[in-house]
């Protein structure tokens, strides 16, 4: 006990400026043992600390509690103590301690998911991500974590806000497959399908050994996604994805694989049938949704190409052709259209026909000029990033030997040895 | 009808014009057979008995064939044009089983002799007398229907040849078979071989090469090249490779490829001025005029004499597989053709010029447009078509921010795998160190 009053009477003092913190930590660290040997002791240590002044210490002291199985009732006080604590610690004092942060943020997920209401995990969870971040860029363990939580508590529009920053650092891979899988899902969830298709693809085409089974759920959607963004799919992938990826994933999908050939015939009816015969298989991935809404996507698509060819067309003819019911249907159909701006067309009803009006954009407002110059500022960002990295890795030791190693030799002098360290 | 709607309609009566429609009267087999020699006319002959429907002419060429096979000595194809008759012609063209004994052991004899003499020669190693029995067993072997052993036979002579003209020869040998065989990879690649000699070659050779080639870029669906050659051809082919090709022929296919594969100003120059083609032209004077029609925009006519040649063209041999696709394409010209020149187009008036119906041309020019053949839309309320012309400046705002954003989009996702790269290499390193 002596030592925890020890411990506490510390980290209250201790808690000031930087290098106190560093010391702290030290300490800390190698009384980690004891603290989890002691931890029935410690939830009235806890009201003895700070959570805001003395992050670091609370923090500690907080893991070894929370280690060990928790019951319902227990997480039920637990969520709150946990809330509080992520919403006023300071961020510097917890990046010290990564990963003592993240297996508290993973335990809060879990009770949260116990007590049921993962709602109430939401915004803690952001305001943890945000505070774990070193930069916008940077993905952290917990990110998966977060949008989970919002899938289940279908709060899309606060996990979409997260999924807007672009992200380049990533802590671990693993992270990354499951924050772009569940970030397709958001996605898909509020209809946003080309920023789904650009994280799926991510998934899909990340550098791997062996092939994982997010990359397989997360290739299946692809494919869904792909034919109700696109109206097509190819499925040969680019020569960048790994190998792993490229011989494995399509025997695991074969079903969705065969959805995409049926589609491209065009034929409705064959589409309906493939879709009733499969249904099962469809409803075990929890794709059932997906599905539907790609045969409804193919009437789209029949339509859409009926505006390049077309530049009056009866509904009845229309409904010949994309093999809709009536007129009736085509109507519906063509008015769902115009509304979501899918296509531009006037429906006369008194002929029975539909009128398909060219793009009326002109690019001369303000808006698209504004629109146009941020995306070529946008791209210069880019193109300075990369040239940076570029420069970066141009004069990295280990790519120096091993280009010096392979490098064409014209010359006596070329045959001397690439200096492995510059002597200064 | 008013005068002036002569100029869009181009179908109806025309009394004025006396068109020599050369209808779709059967083709004549005797005179057909007469225009080629050898192999290739039992085998056309064969093609024909395969092919049409009627039985009298198929009477007409198996009863040609069997009197030109027993002039030669291939017993094979013997029995199999006696199975083919099966007694339907009388007894005098029955199973000739004392002709058939006859020339096989007359052949077996020779091959035996021609055997001998090669080997003789070979120990020898007089060269040019090992070529001539090697090209000696080619022609046997050719006679007997041997088509496998007489290429093998010929190509042999390679290496026994001194001068271009012995290369020339082995070369117009290898073609032949080749041909007859259906292999015309041999035959693109002979011919050039032929080409690369270094002594001019005769005119009526060279003519020879270009037809041969002509047949091997039309088997291999390359029709622009196929007509390029054909059209090449030199009028002094004449009758002098009545073992391949007639001269009917090369205008026939010749003609047909230019029509289909070339485009308006190439048809000008290469087949309507062409001095040389016109003699092969006078030969077929349905082609001459479909070919005149088409240029001058009289669609109804010129798909009337396509329509009118099509069964006969079906009983051609080297034709037979390709007259579905050319058709196909000289309708797709035509109709793309018509449209050209205008901003609108009354759909029921070039429906009566293409002698069609309103609701089968909509669908032929919905595909053409899906196909981006024609830029036009279609007004289907009044029944016109309308040209249309893609507005560039909107065209090219709308291509320049896609690539901007796919820019933008794949240049993000190729940092975050040169991210996930680097995280792997320096775990790997870690890891070993």
């Amino acid at each position: 006990m002596g030592s925890l009053e020890n411990l506490v009477t510390q980290i209250q003092g201790l808690s000031g400026s930087i290098e106190d913190i560093a010391h702290l930590h030290n300490i800390l660290r190698l009384a980690d043992e004891s603290l989890h040997s002691e931890s029935s002791a410690l939830s009235a240590v806890l009201d003895q600390v700070d959570p805001a002044k003395h992050s670091l210490g609370y923090l500690y002291i907080l893991e070894a509690f929370t280690s060990g199985p928790v019951s319902k009732e227990q997480a039920l006080t637990l969520v709150p103590i946990l809330a509080r604590f992520i919403n006023c610690c300071d961020a510097q004092q917890i990046r010290l301690a990564h990963d003592k942060f993240v297996s508290v943020c993973k335990r809060f997920k879990d009770h949260v998911l116990l007590i049921e209401s993962p709602l109430r995990g939401v915004s803690p969870m952001r305001t943890a991500v945000r505070k774990l971040q070193t930069t916008s860029e940077h993905l952290t363990t917990i990110h998966p974590d977060f949008l989970l939580l919002c899938l289940l508590s279908k709060s899309y529009k606060i996990g979409l806000s997260v999924l807007e920053d672009d992200i380049f650092d990533v802590d671990q891979p693993r992270d990354l497959f499951l924050y772009c899988y569940y970030g397709g899902m958001i996605c898909i969830g509020q209809k946003r399908f080309r920023k789904a298709l650009e994280l799926l693809h991510n998934v899909v085409t990340a550098p791997m050994n062996v092939i994982n089974a997010i990359a397989v759920e997360a290739y299946k959607k692809y494919i869904l996604v792909s034919l109700i963004h696109y109206g097509q799919f190819s499925t040969s992938l680019p020569k960048y994805a790994s190998s792993a990826a490229q011989r494995n994933l399509k025997n695991f999908c074969q079903p969705y694989i065969e959805l995409a050939t049926t589609y491209s015939s065009g034929k409705i009816a064959e589409l309906e049938a493939y879709v009733l015969t499969n249904r099962e298989k469809f409803d075990n991935d929890k794709n059932l949704g997906l599905v539907k809404q790609v045969v409804s996507s193919m009437y789209k698509h029949n339509i859409q190409r009926l505006t390049q060819t077309y530049l009056t067309l009866s509904l009845q003819d229309i409904a010949n052709t994309v093999q809709l019911g009536s007129p009736k249907e085509a109507e519906m159909h063509v008015l769902q259209m115009i509304q979501d701006g899918e296509i531009f067309a006037t429906i006369n009803q008194k002929d029975g026909m539909v009128r398909f009006l060219e793009d009326p954009e002109q690019y001369k407002t303000c808006q698209m000029i504004e629109h146009i110059d941020s995306s070529i500022q946008r791209i210069m960002t880019l193109s300075r990033k990369l040239n940076a990295m570029d420069e970066q890795m141009s004069f990295d030791p280990l790519y120096l030997t091993k280009v010096g190693r392979e490098r064409q030799r014209f010359d006596f002098d070329d045959f001397d040895t690439v200096p492995q360290k510059f002597p200064i | 009808m008013e005068p002036e709607d002569e100029i869009y309609e181009n179908g109806g009566e025309q009394p004025a014009r006396s068109k020599p429609i050369i209808s779709g009267e059967q083709l004549d087999v005797e005179a057909y057979a007469s225009l080629y020699k050898d192999r290739t006319k039992v085998a056309r002959l064969l093609f024909i008995a395969d092919h049409c429907n009627n039985e009298a002419m198929q009477l007409e060429a198996l009863r040609m064939a069997y009197d030109e096979i027993k002039k030669g000595e291939n017993t094979q194809l013997f029995r199999e044009v006696v199975e083919k008759i099966g007694g339907r012609l009388g007894d005098k063209y029955g199973m000739d089983a004392a002709w058939c004994e006859t020339v096989d052991r007359k052949a077996e004899l020779k091959k035996e002799r021609l055997e001998n003499e090669l080997n003789s020669y070979r120990t020898n190693l007089i060269k040019e007398s090992i070529r001539m029995g090697y090209n000696d067993f080619g022609d046997f072997h050719y006679a007997h229907g041997a088509l496998g052993d007489a290429f093998k036979s010929y190509v042999r002579t390679r290496d026994y040849c001194t001068t271009s003209k012995h290369i020339i020869s082995m070369c117009m040998n290898a073609i032949l078979v080749s041909i007859e065989m259906g292999q015309f990879t041999h035959v693109t690649s002979y011919v050039s071989k032929a080409e690369q000699t270094p002594d001019s070659l005769d005119l009526i050779t060279v003519a020879k090469l270009r037809c041969a080639a002509g047949l091997a870029h039309l088997e291999t669906k390359k029709y622009k090249l196929a007509a390029r050659k054909f059209l090449e051809t030199g009028p002094e082919l004449g009758s002098h490779y009545n073992e391949v090709i007639a001269p009917q022929d090369v205008a026939t296919y010749g003609g047909l490829c230019a029509l289909a594969s070339f485009d308006r100003t190439e048809l000008k120059n290469k087949v309507i001025d062409n001095l040389n083609f016109r003699n092969f032209l006078e030969l077929v004077p349905e082609v001459r005029e479909l070919i005149n029609d088409f240029y001058s925009s009289h669609y109804a006519s010129c798909l009337e004499y396509l329509g009118n040649l099509k069964p006969n063209l079906l009983l051609d041999i080297h034709l037979h597989d390709h007259v579905e696709t050319l058709y196909d394409q000289i309708r797709h010209k035509a109709l793309i053709q018509y449209t050209h020149p205008f901003v609108s187009v009354d759909l029921r008036m070039m429906a009566n010029a293409f002698k069609t119906s309103v609701a089968g041309l909509e669908k032929e020019l919905e595909a053409l447009i899906t196909d981006n053949q024609i830029q036009a839309r279609i007004d289907s309320h009044n029944k016109i078509l309308y040209a249309r012309h893609a507005d560039q400046r909107n065209a090219t705002f709308q291509r320049v921010l896609q690539t901007g954003s796919e820019f933008d989009r794949d240049v993000r996702s190729m940092l975050l795998r040169a991210n996930l790269i680097k995280y792997d290499h320096n775990l790997r390193a870690s890891r070993k160190l």
